[in-house]
């Protein structure tokens, strides 16, 4: 089975023998990809039907609520923790941010970039809330709650002092290059840590 | 009846080393049933231990000797079950204090002959522990693959984690708790005290008379039989409906379904169970609480489990041990750094659940029970 690209990319920045904590890890597909490079891999799901299919595959994951349940962990509980295509759904992103960096000191947070061009021209044009592949469901029954930029996540992190490793822009499931990525990324995955 | 449920022969072995008791007292030898099911591989690493309920028994996949009827987990515990008897050996021992042939209150006084009674001593669940510890010992397995356990078999699953982490590598608990509640405590009190109530109890000294208190430990199972059941499930089954009659009878016979349900229940009961037992046990689920020996942090009891993968499961129809009781194990052994999973699983059952037909338990077991193999 073929992971998702940004799930490709975090599954190979992972260093094997790391302990990692996958918030919003669905029914467990990156934390396979990271078991079988050797990664200590835990997860953390809302959905029930979710977590059931991801212990059914022998893996550890408690099911919860990102917004709550990361305060449950104590500090530096993990080397890395993860927040793939979930930052927008949350109640408090800025809040969520933290609590990823308390858990661990380096976490690597993916989300759909809002000023990817398509969406700014589908607002300009058509004065309505995009639906895109990447956000594919209209404005009233969208988890996504906290639409962000490349820029805005730029903004906060620097807000918070918060180092950036590293960053990966994707258009469509290829590489999209640094230059202009506040345009033509149509998803950023961020490796953050403490400083 | 329970002189009938006393001749029933089981399969078990008498260990003549002491076990000291959380109480403070010593019991000198204990007498361990238990059934066992599946074959043990050459390294004996292939083990799992199922830790049975309040009236459970160790006949978990076999039909039981005194009913007749299936063993009570035989839809999960078989061949090509989700506890795979072609791929575990499966072991499920009745629990210290109990009248399926381990160790209890219906058990002669060595001095006498006479049968304790009341001078048994209070056991605890983590004694109910120790005790398949000596078994295991006995059987020579050192380490589990996994113990499982529901309900109270979740306790001594926990405790088992709490006493002897390094003699598991998993541990599945599902629809129960590391403690139980003031209203936990307060359905058992109503069901002890039922017992003692009935003028047949005799003070626990029943069983060489025609007397036995079957009255009380009827009712005492009428009562905890609905703390098993969901409001919805048995709004569902009976409503208000009528049993075998159009008109009520404005007097006092079983005029509802849900009536002549509970009865049938409370009777049935008595015929596989000792009311002495049904106190001790008891007795020892109120006594559970595994963060009362560390100042009241459950995670001081799991610090030794870190190793230990677990897995609890609550369901969202359980108000008897509610899934914010299986949240507190997680939250516990999360902050010990322990690999846990939880879900809370959606089953119209309520606490039942675990022993019904509820597929997503079935994949849960199966895959918990499959992740640690090499």
């Amino acid at each position: 089975m073929k992971l998702r690209p940004d799930l490709a990319i975090i599954a190979d920045a992972v260093p094997s023998s790391a302990r990692v904590l996958d918030v919003g890890c669905g029914d467990g597909e990156l934390m396979a990809a990271l078991r079988a490079k050797g990664v200590d891999a835990r997860g953390l799901e809302i959905d029930p039907d979710n977590v059931t299919a991801a212990i059914a595959r022998g893996q550890s994951v408690v099911q919860g609520d990102a917004n709550r349940d990361l305060a449950d962990y104590p500090d530096d509980a993990f080397d890395y923790a993860i927040l793939s295509q979930t930052l927008q759904t949350t109640e408090r992103p800025d809040r969520v941010v933290d609590e990823l960096l308390r858990i661990a000191p380096r976490a690597f947070v993916s989300f759909p970039n809002f000023a990817h061009w398509r969406v700014r021209l589908a607002l300009l044009w058509n004065g309505r809330m995009p639906v895109t592949r990447l956000l594919p469901v209209a404005w009233y029954e969208t988890p996504n709650i906290h639409h962000v930029t490349v820029r805005d996540f730029r903004d906060l992190v620097r807000a918070k002092g918060i180092r950036v490793e590293r960053v990966w822009h994707l258009s469509g499931d290829k590489p999209a290059s640094d230059a202009a990525a506040s345009w033509r990324a149509e998803h950023a995955i961020f490796l953050i840590s403490r400083t | 009846m329970a002189s009938l449920l006393h001749q029933i022969q089981h399969q078990g072995v008498t260990i003549n080393a002491p076990l000291p008791l959380d109480s403070g007292q010593v019991l000198p030898s204990v007498t361990i049933a238990w059934q066992s099911y599946g074959a043990l591989n050459a390294d004996r690493s292939n083990a799992v231990l199922i830790c049975h309920a309040l009236t459970g028994d160790q006949y978990v996949a076999s039909d039981h000797p005194g009913t007749g009827k299936p063993g009570w987990w035989a839809r999960m515990v078989g061949p090509g079950k989700p506890i795979d008897t072609d791929r575990f050996h499966v072991i499920c021992a009745n629990v210290l204090g109990s009248c399926m042939g381990t160790s209890g209150p219906a058990t002669p006084d060595a001095a006498t002959g006479a049968p304790l009674g009341m001078a048994f001593p209070v056991i605890t669940i983590t004694d109910m522990v120790r005790a398949q510890a000596m078994l295991l010992d006995h059987l020579g397995i050192s380490r589990l693959h996994a113990v499982v356990g529901g309900s109270m078999g979740g306790m001594q699953t926990l405790a088992w984690a709490a006493t002897f982490p390094e003699r598991l590598a998993s541990a599945l608990v599902i629809a129960s708790a590391a403690r139980h509640s003031a209203q936990n405590i307060a359905f058992h009190e109503v069901g002890r005290q039922a017992i003692m109530a009935d003028p047949n109890w005799q003070d626990g000294q029943y069983y060489g008379s025609a007397r036995a208190p079957t009255k009380g430990l009827a009712v005492a199972r009428m009562a905890a039989h609905i703390t098993y059941l969901s409001e919805a499930g048995l709004t569902e089954k009976f409503g208000r409906r009528l049993q075998a009659r159009d008109i009520k009878s404005f007097g006092f016979d079983a005029d509802f379904q849900v009536e002549s349900y509970l009865r049938h229940q409370g009777l049935a009961f008595t015929d596989r169970f000792d009311a002495n037992a049904y106190l001790y046990i008891t007795r020892a689920m109120d006594y559970f609480d595994l963060a009362d020996p560390h100042d009241g942090r459950l995670a001081g009891a799991f610090a030794g489990a870190r190793d230990v993968r677990f897995t609890l499961v609550s369901f969202d129809t359980d108000w008897l041990y509610p899934t914010s009781e299986s949240r507190r194990v997680v939250q516990a052994l999360q902050s010990v750094g322990a690999a846990a999973s939880f879900v809370e699983l959606s089953a119209p059952f309520g606490h039942d659940s675990f022993l019904l037909d509820v597929p997503a338990l079935d994949r849960l077991v199966a895959g918990s029970l499959r992740a640690g193999l090499a």
